[in-house]
């Protein structure tokens, strides 16, 4: 039972001996740079649509990320391996890391230009044009991972500028105060949009988060610029001027491609919005920090996440996976995220349980029984949808009252 | 004027120079700063967990 979480057992970050894994843990440094042939995809895709009329081509990222990254993760299976304590310090900081994401975020941008171009100057069915919308929405949800990873290096500008631009593509403008300011601090607590509930759908959980999210950016953003005497309604609220820069470059697609763009960046922006909160939903789905007898909770620890160790879809999503590492050390770059032993896990990477996140039904039976073992039969230390508490304790609550 | 360290990140609030962007300006006691103030860098602890080092530091 590999995969069973043992709550009685202190989390830890697996150490490898500096042998194990040295020729993958080193090729992998180029493998992260192969992942943005990923990006080019939309490229080839319209190429092909067009030199051999056939608009089914559009669909071609699309299917890619969800069928293709789950077959090659059955193929490629888990990765074993943590960098070393003397490869932490020698990778950390290297410009490398840093280079790839900055090609990243005008990738995403011409990859959706392109289809842009592509859908407006030949003739395709209303289905290639769905194709192609949502292909350029895998596109606005890459750019949501990208400005994530690059939304957490406060204190370097160009960083922080790069991720406006990525989380520019789909409209996430207050993404970054959000995530870091607001789900960093009240992640797995009932108060936290960002976090779901076990029993929740993630429908149900959508219509809390999105609107909670933007509420709770703009407070905060709010709160600081009341601190630094200026106007919530100025160029110096970060949100604000994210939101100009979608508004441009949107209005700019729609002046040189005409009133298709309207229907097609509707879908990008909202397959961005949809892509986030799916990872909200399933990577904290019930989890539940604890209050100590100050009143607050306790601190974010390893067991307050759900991973998922695929090497493939950990390779394209930066290891978001690695999910446990990243909330207790939001800082630590992608390269050197590290897996855990006996932290909650998730059974597939990301892409497929964000299927298995469409259908409530299955999700509960296969997500319910193992937030019922992390919490020991515990129901009252999980997370839990109001609406669905009686009926998760009568099915899984094992402690007597 | 005093040094505090966050424990997770090692971010260090220096009263001298304040926590600008957050609204805090240079010159600002950590008795001024709020205790719910989440660390600027990681914002995964608050004023109550951070630790007070030496000014040296």
């Amino acid at each position: 039972m590999a995969n069973k979480f043992e709550p009685n057992m202190l989390a830890t970050a697996r150490a490898n001996s500096p042998a194990d894994n040295s020729t993958w843990l080193t090729s992998k440094k180029y493998c992260y740079a192969l992942s943005l042939v990923v990006l080019l995809l939309p490229l080839l895709s319209a190429y092909f649509a067009v030199t051999n009329n056939q608009g089914l081509w559009l669909w071609l990222p699309f299917i890619f990320i969800y069928a293709g990254i789950t077959l090659l993760d059955k193929v490629f299976g888990d990765d074993e391996s943590n960098p070393s304590e003397a490869m932490v310090e020698e990778i950390k900081n290297q410009a490398y890391y840093k280079i790839i994401l900055f090609i990243a975020v005008p990738l995403l941008w011409l990859s959706v230009i392109v289809l842009a171009y592509v859908i407006t100057h030949y003739e395709w069915s209303w289905f290639s044009f769905l194709g192609a919308a949502l292909s350029a929405g895998i596109m606005a949800a890459t750019g949501v991972n990208l400005g994530h990873e690059l939304g957490h290096k406060v204190n370097d500008n160009a960083q922080q500028l790069a991720a406006q631009l990525a989380l520019a593509l789909s409209g996430y403008g207050h993404f970054v105060i959000e995530h870091n300011k607001g789900h960093h601090k009240d992640v797995a607590t009932p108060e936290d949009p960002a976090s779901s509930r076990m029993g929740e759908s993630i429908y149900k959980f959508a219509q809390r988060e999105i609107p909670g999210a933007f509420r709770r950016a703009r407070a905060l953003e709010a709160a600081r610029l009341q601190r630094l005497g200026k106007s919530p309604w100025s160029v110096h609220n970060e949100i604000i001027q994210t939101a100009l820069i979608t508004l441009t470059a949107y209005v700019l697609l729609i002046a040189f491609f005409g009133p298709l763009m309207i229907p097609f960046l509707a879908i990008v922006a909202a397959y961005g919005y949809w892509a986030l909160s799916s990872a909200n939903y399933i990577e904290h789905y019930g989890l539940l920090r604890q209050k100590e007898a100050s009143g607050r909770y306790e601190r974010c620890k390893p067991q307050h996440s759900w991973n998922s160790n695929h090497k493939v879809s950990n390779l394209f999503l930066l290891h978001l996976q690695r999910h446990s590492d990243h909330h207790a050390h939001p800082t630590r770059a992608y390269q050197v995220l590290r897996d855990y032993n006996n932290v909650p896990k998730l059974h597939a990477g990301y892409p497929w349980m964000y299927i298995l996140a469409l259908f409530p039904n299955i999700w509960f039976s296969i997500m319910d029984p193992k937030i019922a073992d992390w919490a020991q039969g515990d129901m009252h230390k999980v997370n839990m949808d109001p609406q669905a508490k009686d009926d998760r304790f009568r099915r899984y609550h094992r402690i007597a009252q | 004027m005093a040094k505090f360290e966050c424990p997770d990140c090692a971010y260090i609030y220096d009263e001298n120079k304040g926590a600008a962007h957050e609204g805090y300006p240079a010159g600002t006691l950590w008795a001024k700063i709020p205790e719910d103030f989440p660390c600027p860098d990681c914002f995964v602890t608050e004023k109550p967990d951070f630790i007070a080092i030496a000014d040296d530091k």
